[in-house]
Formats: structure tokens, C-alpha cells, sequence
């Protein structure tokens, strides 16, 4: 095993890491301003490649991203105005089946409608046998806007959370619904809000990774599954330490496959959720008070 | 056993009886098939409305379970052990008569585990995996438990995908009869199809029964206060730890049990028993027949199951799975028990029943 | 004798010491009440004898055995039960139902006995029912035996949970505040059956803020003031004390 291969895989790594960082984030959003675990939050990627992929055929890509991300949050809106809002103080179990139930029915109609195949975007820049070439190292042009793209999400969340009155209305509902709606603060809209964010930067992350890793209707419940991972990894409700714990996961997948044959490689990431869960379901980065406090 | 459990299982049984001998009567015999199949997954369904109702523990992943059983079952009466037959364990189980010699598709001799020690030995792995994964799982709460156990199930549904000892993704068949008594066996041959019904009833029935009675005595009221108050229950001299666990275990094993003789009557089988789809079915049928209701959740799984065998819902299996459970958790939580449906059609039946009464 | 001895006993919630070096001890029979202003330790000391909580460093002693590393189950089985300050009755189930469960510590029947129903456990069933029906008896609530115990009155909830820590036959009894919420004549008929519970032989621990109550039925009284004790004597003396005193009343009415 030489070092160009190593970097290989750690870029490769990289990538994939990214992305269940930003599936992380929206399930963060959503869990900080509610307190919901959104099963769904894989079918919001899944979707967002699927729509761009349509749309791609009418318009020009970048408009077919933008179609696509619009469309999601605008299904995101709707499943929370639908089957969110009116719920007065439901159990875990019952908002559990719920998002599980509404995953189901969002996978079985992108089955319907665009059939059992793999689909997949053009390359942003290029080809699919477009290389930057950094020595003997060979990147694909795609993983660098992912992970462009990518910060580009952390970097506009970061600002709007922090610097935004909307974003700071948010935070506060996240932190003291009651004290929030005391300020005026209107919750339910602040719900719809998190649950259109999520959307939106699932959607885009299915977009900008579609040309590497394919879509399928069902490629939402494995990232559900990692982007949970990683949500729990840096400790629930807290999106940068997501990051961290995404790139790790992202990076710990790649290599094993050193060790363990690939068909294995999804039950690295459980195998550490698990283990996260067991010994210490604050997250590596979180402790347990923190965990409260719910902060982005 | 409490009068009240007596008279809903002795109903149950006349229920199963009268099902089978309508469906010879009109000569529909081939739903007893389905009927047998649902029977099988009812064992799954039952325990886990124990331990969702009683304790309320989620488990996202009880197909893991009945895949454990019935690979268990399925590995060792297929596995061939003829080319082994002179290492010291192998001679050993020889000679206990725990194996047992066959043919194979190609007409070959091999030998393997005798279906009973099998299903013995499905049982016995199910027990150890559910106590070891139970306990530090049974730790959390909420959402984190949901996930952990959704976990677990997905890494036996990718362990069985993966591995090519239990046949990868065409799972394992040509699996053996499994013999009861001497004329009575788990199988899937159409000639034992109404003995296979009864067998498969006759385990549900059985099971019901030490489930309802372990709900009507010291344990069942004791799970009923884990679930109202924890800490109170703690505080009155209940390990609610150990119960908790306990309660995983037995509904892990009613699940492999369930899977072991399902695998005998179907012959075979694949991953898909271990997929988080089977998992969530499970889950949304005790969630539609109302979680602390064990005949709810029976009677759900049996039409849900049947309907979906029978192939009534087509290739919408999924989306009917899917909006059944999102409608009845946003209109019935408690589930469809709970919308008084069952005491408005058990007055109606009464109505019925009345004599007209002389004007005063 | 002394049934209960703590010593040394600390506890820190982040920057809080909840409670500071507390010590006493509840001589056996007793009824000993423990008082202090809102926030003053008293619950969490309660956590902290009934195992739901572990001290930082100090012990306990029931009956000569250092207990403050123990479960709460596991002490409950010790002899030690307790009521919430917050009513903590389990719901979905009767009344009798929840003093059944207290009855848990003197009953074996277990998972296989259960689901075999062996005739063994029906006897013990029926011997768990009526000693709970002669305990609602003593408390005079018989008549609440198959009401489902959270649709009960306050006052009759808070006699049913009483009823339920008596199931487990304490040697020991914590009541964590019995009289809140209780009118003048439910506290009244409180004071009596903690009266004719001790006459019993159990001993009493007792966190309370209705000071009639405290001053009527006690034996001896600890006052808490931020974590620590600040007084452990006789109702008298607790009353003339200066430091209890400015304590709740502050400093100027000393």
C-alpha cells in the first residue's frame, strides 16, 4: 500500500464523509428546533438527486439543482404543515412511526414514478474521466465541488443561525420553546422553517454527489442510517462537531475496506453507532449537560 | 391460568378450527398456506406487542430475531458435515443421535444436524445474542433505543446478505421437513397442509397463552408499572433492569422460534426475513392493533399478513404498510383498539341480540 | 439503636453543592423530620438514601450496612421504602393494583411460573391481594381498591401511595413531602395515619414544609439551609433556635 493509494482512499474517504455530515445537519436542524429524529431526512438527498436528474433533461443544470432543491423544501414544508403540526406533545414512538411510516411512502412513490434503476447527473465540470492530478495522486473534479459545496452549506448555515435575526429565532426556539414564543417568536413557523432547511441542504448534498455515487429510490435509508451515525458520533443537536464526526466516519469507511470485504462496509458504520450508543450516547464530543443545551 | 384467559384462548381455538374447516368446506384450502405463514410471523408479533406495550421498549429491529432462528435452524440441516465426520465433535454428535443423514439436490449423501436439535440450537443462540446485545441496549430510551435496535437488525440483515456460508443474497433452501412426532411435520408439502396449519396455530395458541398468563401474574404487573413510572417501580423493590431485559429475551425468542419453523415450512430462506421493512412491518402491526393489546395486534398481523401474502396488495406492499401506519399513528396512536370501534360493534352485536321490550 | 446513620455525605451538580457534609442519624421508631427553605438538599438527600442517586463521597448506614452505593431496588429489598413528592402512582392501573406492586419484595413468582400459571403463584396472587386490601383497610381507602389511581382525588392519591411504600413493609419509611397540596383537614387526617403507622413499629423520615404538621408529629427535626445542616434536635429546640430562625425568617426578625 503506497501513499497515492492511501490518499486515494482518504479523498474518497472525504467525500462520502461530507455528505453524511450534511445529512447529520439536517437531522440536527430538525431535532434542535423539535426535538424529532426525521426518518425521512435520507429520502430529502434521495430526492434531490432523483428531481435534478428529471428536470436536467428539460433545463440546464444548474436551474435543475435549484428546480430540484426548491421542490424538496417545498415537500418538506408540506410533510411538517401536514403531519407535524397539528400533533400535540406525541411520544417518541408515535413521531418514530410516523417519519418511518412517511419514508416508506416517499420511497414507494419515487419507485412508482421513476422505476427500480440507478440514475445519476452529468459531472458539474467535465466527465466522468475528468482528472485533477495532484502528483501522482487523480481527483475527480466532482469531489471537490462536494466538498465546495459542502462548505459552502456549513458556511451559509453558520451565518444565518449567528447572524441572522430568523437564524437567531431559531436557535431560540431550539433552546426554550415557551421563553421564544414569550418574545414573540412564532414556533410553528420556526418548525415549518427547520424542517424547509433540512430539506433544502439534503436535497443539494443529493445533487452535487449524484454524479459519483448514483441515485436510487432507496439510497435514502443508508445515508439515513450514517447521517445518524454521525449526528449521534458528535453528539445530537450539535452541527459542528457533525463535521468532525462525518469526515471520521467518512475516512474510517474507506479504509476498511483494507481489512473487512466491501460488502461489509455499511456495517462499519453501525457496528460504531452501536458502540456510541452503548458506551457513551452524549457523543465523543459532547457531554451530557451540553447535550441539552442543544446549540447548532 | 385466569378465567378470562381461558375463555379468549378457548375462542381462539375455535376461531382456528372454524377457519380451517370453512376453507376445506369451500374448497379454498390453498389460503391455509397463507394462513399458516401469517400464523409463523404472528409469533413475532405477539412478543413484540409484549414489549412494546407492556414495557414499552421499541425494537426496530425484531426481524434480525427470526432470522437468527431461522438461519440457525436453516444452516445446520443444510450444512453437510459428511466431509468432517471424522473430527471429534462431529463423531460426538453422532453418537448423542443429533444428526442425521440425507440426500442433498443431487441426490448425494450428506449429514447434518437433525431439525429438532436444530431449532433447539436456534433457540439457544437467539437467547445468548438477545442478552447481549439486550442489555446495553435496553439502556437507552427513545430514540436512541429505536436506532440501536434498528442497528442491530440492520447488521444481521447485512451479515446473512454478505456471507456465502448462509448463501448470500439467495439465502439457503431445499431445507429438510421438520418432524414433531412420528405423521406429524413442519413442511411444505400440500399434502400436510392442514396438519402444517394446526402445527403452526397450535404454536401460536400455546404461545398466547403463557403470554397472557405471564400479563395477568407478578410479572405482568410489574412490567405494567415499568412502563407507567420506572423510577417508582425501582423504588418498590423492581429490577426493572433485569425485567426489562428478561421481556427483550422472550420476545426474541418467540421470534426465532416463529422464523425456525417458518424455515422448515417454507423450505428456504433469504436476507429479506432480516430487512428493516420486515422489522417495520412488524412494528406498524402492533402499532395499528394497539400496542398494549395482544389480540389487537394478533388479529392485525393475521389480515395485514394474510392480505400481503395472498398478493392483495400487489406490488404496493410497502406504500399500503407505509400509509396504513403514518394514518392510524396521526388518528389512533393507541391504535385502531383504542377508537372504540371494538366496544361500538361489540354493542351493536348485543342490540342485535335483545328482545324487543313491551311498551310501559 | 440508631435504624439510619449518614455521615459525611456530599453531593456537587456542576457548580452546586446540593448537599455539604450533612450527618444524622434516625434512631429506630422514630419520627424524624427534615425541614429547610426551598433548595435547601431535602429531595436530593432523599435521592440519595433511596439509591436513586450516589454521593459523591460520605455513607450511609441502614441497620449497620453501608447501603449509599446500593439501586433503589435493591434497597427497597433492604427494608427501606419511600413516597415522591410529586405523586408517582402508576397509571392505567387500579388503586389495589398499585399497592399490589409494593408487594413485589415478598413475592417470588417469577417469568416461567407465571407463563405456566402454576398453582403456586395463584396462591401467592391471592395472598398479595388481600394483604393489599388489608392495607387500604388500615388506610382506610378500601372502598378505592378498583378506581383507576390517577383519576382519584389528590389527596386520596397521595393515601394510595402511602399505601403502596407500607406494602413493601418497611422498617424504614422516607415520605417525601406527604402533606403537599393537602387542605388543612387531609393534612389532619395525614398526621394521624403517619401516627398510627409508626405505632406500628416502622420508622419514619420525613421531608416536609407544613411546619404544624413537622412541629406536631415529630420526634426529632434536621433543618438544611443550602446543602447543610444547620440544626438536629427536638421540635422545641428547633423552634428557639436563632440560626433556624433567621434562616427562614431572615435577619431581621430574629
Amino acid at each position: 500500500m503506497n501513499i497515492e493509494l492511501f490518499c486515494q482512499y482518504l479523498i474518497a474517504g472525504l467525500t462520502y464523509g461530507t455528505i453524511y455530515a450534511i445529512v447529520a445537519i439536517g437531522f440536527n436542524i430538525i431535532y434542535n428546533t423539535t426535538g424529532i429524529i426525521n426518518f425521512a431526512q435520507g429520502e430529502f438527498v434521495m430526492l434531490g438527486g432523483m428531481l435534478a436528474v428529471t428536470l436536467d433533461v428539460f433545463f440546464p443544470l444548474p436551474l435543475s439543482i435549484a428546480g430540484a432543491v426548491i421542490i424538496t423544501m417545498l415537500l418538506g414544508a408540506l410533510i411538517e404543515i401536514c403531519f407535524i403540526r397539528w400533533l400535540k406533545s406525541p411520544s417518541v414512538l408515535r413521531m418514530v412511526m410516523i417519519t418511518i411510516g412517511l419514508s416508506i411512502i416517499i420511497k414507494a412513490a419515487a419507485l412508482a414514478i421513476w422505476g427500480e434503476g440507478v440514475k445519476s447527473l452529468p459531472y458539474f465540470t467535465g466527465t466522468a474521466v475528468t482528472v485533477i492530478s495532484m502528483g501522482d495522486v487523480h481527483v475527480s473534479p466532482q469531489v471537490l465541488w462536494v466538498i465546495g459545496v459542502s462548505g459552502l452549506i456549513v458556511a451559509l448555515l453558520s451565518f444565518f443561525f449567528n447572524h441572522t435575526l430568523l437564524g437567531r429565532q431559531m436557535r431560540a426556539c431550539a433552546s426554550n420553546i415557551d421563553a421564544a414564543r414569550l418574545c414573540g417568536i412564532d414556533a410553528k413557523n420556526m418548525v415549518t422553517l427547520s424542517f424547509i432547511l433540512s430539506a433544502g441542504i439534503g436535497a443539494l448534498a443529493g445533487c452535487v454527489v449524484c454524479p459519483i455515487t448514483y441515485v436510487q429510490y432507496d439510497s435514502g435509508t443508508n445515508l439515513a442510517i450514517k447521517g445518524f451515525t454521525v449526528a449521534i458520533l458528535g453528539g445530537l443537536g450539535n452541527s459542528t462537531a457533525a463535521i468532525a464526526a462525518g469526515l471520521m466516519l467518512g475516512i474510517l469507511e474507506s479504509l476498511s475496506i483494507w481489512i473487512l470485504p466491501t460488502a461489509f462496509k455499511d456495517v462499519i458504520a453501525i457496528t460504531i453507532l452501536l458502540l456510541i450508543l452503548f458506551v457513551r450516547p452524549s457523543g465523543i464530543f459532547g457531554n451530557a449537560e451540553a447535550a441539552r443545551l442543544k446549540e447548532f | 391460568m385466569a378465567r378470562s384467559t381461558y375463555k379468549q384462548i378457548l375462542l381462539l381455538t375455535v376461531c382456528v378450527i372454524g377457519v380451517q374447516l370453512a376453507a376445506t368446506a369451500a374448497d379454498k384450502t390453498q389460503y391455509l398456506t397463507q394462513l399458516t405463514m401469517a400464523g409463523y410471523y404472528s409469533m413475532v408479533i405477539i412478543g413484540l406487542s409484549l414489549l412494546m406495550g407492556y414495557t414499552g421498549q421499541i425494537s426496530l429491529g425484531h426481524a434480525g430475531f427470526f432470522a437468527i432462528g431461522g438461519y440457525t435452524s436453516a444452516f445446520l440441516t443444510t450444512y453437510n458435515l459428511l466431509p468432517h465426520q471424522d473430527a471429534p465433535i462431529v463423531s460426538l454428535l453422532a453418537r448423542t443421535g443429533v444428526l442425521m443423514a440425507g440426500k442433498d439436490l443431487y441426490d448425494a449423501d450428506i449429514l447434518v444436524v437433525q431439525p429438532w436439535a436444530a431449532c433447539i440450537a436456534a433457540v439457544l443462540v437467539t437467547l445468548v445474542v438477545a442478552y447481549v446485545i439486550g442489555r446495553p441496549v435496553l439502556k437507552l430510551k427513545g430514540h436512541y433505543l429505536a436506532m440501536a435496535t434498528l442497528g442491530f437488525g440492520t447488521i444481521v440483515y447485512k451479515m446473512v446478505l454478505g456471507t456465502s456460508l448462509v448463501g448470500a443474497a439467495d439465502g439457503l433452501s431445499d431445507i429438510p421437513a421438520f418432524q414433531l412426532l412420528p405423521g406429524l411435520s413442519v413442511s411444505g408439502k400440500s399434502s400436510v397442509r392442514i396438519q402444517n396449519y394446526y402445527i403452526a396455530w397450535g404454536l401460536v395458541i400455546v404461545g398466547t397463552t403463557l403470554l397472557l398468563n405471564l400479563i395477568h401474574s407478578r410479572v405482568g404487573r410489574a412490567l405494567r408499572a415499568i412502563h407507567g413510572a420506572e423510577d417508582a417501580a425501582n423504588a418498590m423493590g423492581v429490577d426493572t433492569a433485569s425485567f426489562k431485559l428478561r421481556i427483550f429475551v422472550v420476545s426474541a425468542v418467540y421470534a426465532a422460534l416463529g422464523g425456525a419453523f417458518l424455515t422448515h415450512f417454507n423450505g428456504g430462506i433469504g436476507p429479506s426475513e432480516a430487512s428493516i421493512m420486515k422489522s417495520v412491518h412488524y412494528v406498524a402491526i402492533v402499532a395499528i392493533g394497539g400496542m398494549a393489546n395482544l389480540w389487537g395486534a394478533l388479529t392485525m398481523g393475521v389480515a395485514l399478513n394474510f392480505l400481503s401474502l395472498r398478493g392483495y396488495f400487489g406490488s404496493h406492499d410497502d406504500s399500503v404498510f407505509g400509509l396504513i401506519l403514518v394514518a392510524v399513528m396521526l388518528f389512533a396512536p393507541e391504535g385502531i383498539g383504542s377508537t372504540g370501534a371494538p366496544e361500538r360493534i361489540r354493542a351493536w352485536i348485543k342490540r342485535l341480540g335483545a328482545r324487543e321490550e313491551p311498551a310501559p | 439503636m440508631n435504624q439510619l446513620e449518614v455521615s459525611g455525605l456530599n453531593k456537587r451538580f456542576g457548580g452546586l453543592q446540593a448537599v455539604g457534609n450533612v450527618g444524622f442519624s434516625v434512631p429506630q421508631g422514630a419520627i424524624k423530620a427534615l425541614i429547610g427553605p426551598n433548595g435547601a438538599g431535602k429531595t436530593t438527600l432523599f435521592n440519595l438514601v433511596s439509591g436513586v442517586l450516589k454521593p459523591d463521597s460520605g455513607t450511609i448506614t441502614f441497620q449497620g450496612a453501608e447501603i449509599q452505593s446500593r439501586l433503589p431496588y435493591q434497597v427497597a429489598r433492604l427494608g427501606i421504602a419511600r413516597t415522591f413528592q410529586h405523586i408517582r402512582l402508576f397509571p392505567k392501573m387500579s388503586a389495589l393494583e398499585n399497592i399490589m406492586v409494593g408487594r413485589h419484595v415478598h413475592s417470588r413468582a417469577g417469568f416461567v411460573s407465571g407463563m405456566l400459571s402454576l398453582p403456586w403463584t395463584r396462591r401467592e396472587e391471592s395472598a398479595i391481594r388481600s394483604r393489599s386490601l388489608e392495607i387500604m383497610d388500615f388506610l382506610g381507602i378500601v372502598d378505592l381498591a378498583d378506581s383507576e389511581a390517577t383519576s382519584l382525588a389528590y389527596g386520596q392519591q397521595r393515601i394510595v401511595e402511602l399505601g403502596r411504600a407500607l406494602a413493601c413493609e418497611p422498617k424504614l419509611l422516607l415520605l417525601d413531602e406527604p402533606a403537599a397540596g393537602l387542605n388543612m383537614r387531609e393534612t389532619a387526617e395525614m398526621a394521624k395515619l403517619i401516627g398510627r403507622i409508626r405505632a406500628t413499629g416502622v420508622t419514619i423520615l420525613l421531608v416536609e414544609h407544613d411546619m404544624a404538621l413537622v412541629m406536631n408529629i415529630s420526634d426529632e427535626i434536621v433543618v438544611l439551609s443550602y446543602g447543610e445542616k444547620i440544626a438536629d434536635d427536638q421540635p422545641l429546640a428547633i423552634q428557639k433556635n436563632p440560626e433556624v430562625i433567621r434562616v427562614y425568617l431572615g435577619e431581621n426578625d430574629a
